[in-house]
């Protein structure tokens, strides 16, 4: 982590944000974290995250959401208590099989979406009651803020790069719980 | 700017000779007598060996007797074929069926290519209509993939007229006659009002092609945005036209093959087929121009949004093909059940094997986001695609018109070759005109930056 210092950079319009981002990235200062009051399109692409998994997890859910609906119904109307509903035969899941698309369908999305939504949940550590993580409360309506590892660079010269980026305010940090 | 390339050309009138040939030799062999007929019939039989004769007397008969069908229409309906007690009704019946195979071979191949270049022409007018940024780099494929509308739907008009009795039971008097259901249906299913109706759509259909056409290349010269604004007109205008004729079209040259039977989401059915094979000949066309580099300002970005049109387009058909299976399945009404008995009896493999083609193979192939811009992956699930969508006009026409006796040989062969030389002619021949970059769209900029 970051041995000390660290700059807090702001910005108040999203393509300056874009440029600047990508400015530091090709002097190789290393980005912390940006945090923005909406997604901004293409950050993530400039910042160099890796790409998502989160539609592989997806798929996976669908297929557990639509083994779900395919053991439930099979259980609940065919092992369990065999139905007659409109003459149509209730002694094979196969041959009953279009009365439960419906059901496999919307189980599929609903474990899709749900559990999709709670993985990113757990993977961005948010949660109820948490303490938001955001270091100035201005990322949450109309700044937009660049945390900077200063570690090993001169201040001055970094300032300076920083400023010519379009940054609106500058602070430092010092982080002591990492000192 | 793109030309037809001699082989290309020498390919598509090869084809059209030979497939002009083959439809002729269809016609020609049809039995003529009841005697050939039966001929036919019972070398066919000898074939395949004795297949288990299928109950006769179904339960639809019953259910029927109180409401005014007809005799003839009865037995039409519950011929499933293939009993062994050869009555004169019956194999007049067959011969007739036998008669009309030619018919709908043409048909099926006519339309099937007619609805590519109709869809194509409302995916372009919406498009159009919602001032989309991403497309227009593309207007000029689909417009050249329209130039095939004129002839094409024409030919689909001549063919629904000169069939007559052939596709459409209730243009026979006699039937008609005996038949109330059919009777109180005729204001709306009687021959000059049908006729009347068909000219129209197809006038329609073609004067938005045109204008739609002249202002796209007016616009390349223009000063001002006149023309853009009057594309803009004609699109909104069409859309409202094209959603109604639509829905009558579908009834009137398709449903109306069996008069007694009805789905009130057949119109939406046989769009969704129309518009994924439409989306998915764009994104062909788009490739292969793209291959001997016609296209360097389209990225993948645009084919991309191409294959997420035909992955979405292919799972709506399938929502509305199911969404009509369902509700039929489960309800299970003798006059709605019949349009499924016979083609799970009769159809068995391809239309289980079109839902496969048709849903599952797309969903399988086309859902990853990677794999949308990978020319040759979607070229691939685009053959795909439209073996599916031709198999499915196959079991809209087939079925109502030549029952069981249906197979896949000469005659439908030929007719797909015919029609096949003939879109590639007209498609080519409406690329070749002009350049493949439109000039002055006032979204042409952002179509050429578009990236996802």
């Amino acid at each position: 982590m970051a041995s000390g210092n660290v700059l807090h950079v702001l910005y108040n319009d999203d393509d300056i944000l874009m440029k600047a981002v990508k400015a530091l990235r090709s002097k190789h200062y290393r980005i912390i974290e940006v945090y923005t009051p909406f997604p901004v399109h293409g950050l993530d692409k400039a910042m160099g995250l890796p790409y998502t998994r989160i539609a592989i997890c997806s798929f996976i859910y669908g297929l557990i959401g639509l083994s779900v609906a395919t053991l439930m119904m099979n259980f609940i109307m065919i092992e369990d208590w065999p139905r007659n509903i409109g003459g149509k035969p209730s002694f094979s899941y196969l041959q009953n099989m279009p009365a439960f698309v419906p059901i496999m369908f919307e189980l599929t999305v609903f474990f899709a979406a749900h559990l999709m939504v709670i993985t990113f949940y757990m993977r961005s550590k948010i949660w109820p009651f948490k303490k938001a993580e955001n270091p100035d409360v201005r990322t949450t309506d109309d700044h937009f803020l660049i945390e900077v590892d200063a570690a090993n660079h001169d201040l001055d010269e970094l300032s300076k790069f920083l400023y010519d980026t379009g940054a609106t305010e500058i602070s430092l940090i010092h982080n002591e719980e990492h000192a | 700017m793109y030309t037809l390339s001699s082989k290309l050309r020498l390919f598509a009138i090869i084809s059209m000779v030979l497939g002009l040939v083959g439809v002729v030799y269809g016609f020609l062999s049809v039995p003529a007598t009841v005697e050939e007929a039966s001929e036919v019939l019972a070398a066919h039989e000898a074939h395949h060996g004795e297949e288990a004769s299928h109950e006769e007397a179904n339960f639809v008969d019953e259910a029927r007797q109180e409401h005014g069908y007809s005799e003839k229409a009865m037995a039409h309906d519950k011929d499933m074929g293939h009993e062994a007690h050869g009555q004169g009704e019956h194999m007049e019946h067959v011969l007739h069926q036998m008669q009309t195979k030619p018919w709908s071979a043409v048909f099926v191949a006519a339309f099937f290519f007619m609805m590519i270049a109709l869809g194509t022409l409302v995916f372009y007018a919406i498009q159009n209509a919602a001032q989309a940024g991403w497309s227009p780099v593309l207007f000029r494929v689909m417009e050249g993939i329209t130039n095939y509308l004129l002839p094409g739907s024409v030919i689909v008009l001549l063919i629904v007229i000169f069939a007559g009795e052939h596709f459409f039971p209730w243009q026979n008097h006699e039937l008609v006659a005996e038949d109330t259901i059919l009777q109180e249906k005729s204001v709306y299913l009687n021959f000059p009002f049908w006729l009347i109706r068909g000219i129209i759509y197809v006038i329609g259909w073609n004067l938005y092609r045109h204008f739609a056409r002249k202002n796209s290349l007016a616009m390349d010269d223009a000063e001002g945005d006149r023309p853009y604004k009057n594309l803009f007109k004609y699109s909104v205008y069409f859309l409202a036209f094209f959603i109604v004729t639509e829905s009558t079209m579908a009834w009137d040259w398709f449903m109306s093959m069996t008069p007694h039977w009805y789905s009130t989401l057949f119109a939406w059915y046989i769009f969704a087929s129309m518009i994924v094979s439409a989306v998915t000949v764009i994104a062909i066309v788009t490739v292969s121009l793209k291959t001997i580099g016609k296209l360097e300002f389209v990225n993948d970005s645009h084919l991309h949004d191409l294959a997420k049109f035909m992955f979405g387009f292919s799972v709506f058909w399938t929502y509305l093909w199911f969404g009509q299976f369902m509700l039929i399945w489960y309800a299970n009404i003798p006059e709605e059940v019949t349009y499924f008995i016979l083609r799970i009896q009769e159809y068995n493999p391809i239309f289980f094997g079109m839902i496969i083609i048709n849903f599952v193979f797309p969903i399988v192939i086309l859902m990853n986001s990677d794999f949308k811009r990978v020319s040759w992956f979607v070229v691939i699930a685009g053959v795909f695609i439209l073996v599916g969508h031709y198999i499915d006009i196959f079991l809209l026409v087939m079925p109502s018109t030549v029952g069981p006796h249906w197979s896949f040989g000469i005659t439908e062969f030929a007719a797909l070759l015919f029609f096949l030389g003939l879109f590639i002619l007209m498609v080519g021949l409406g690329l070749a005109k002009v350049s493949l970059r439109p000039k002055n769209n006032p979204f042409l900029v952002e179509s050429e930056h578009f990236h996802y």
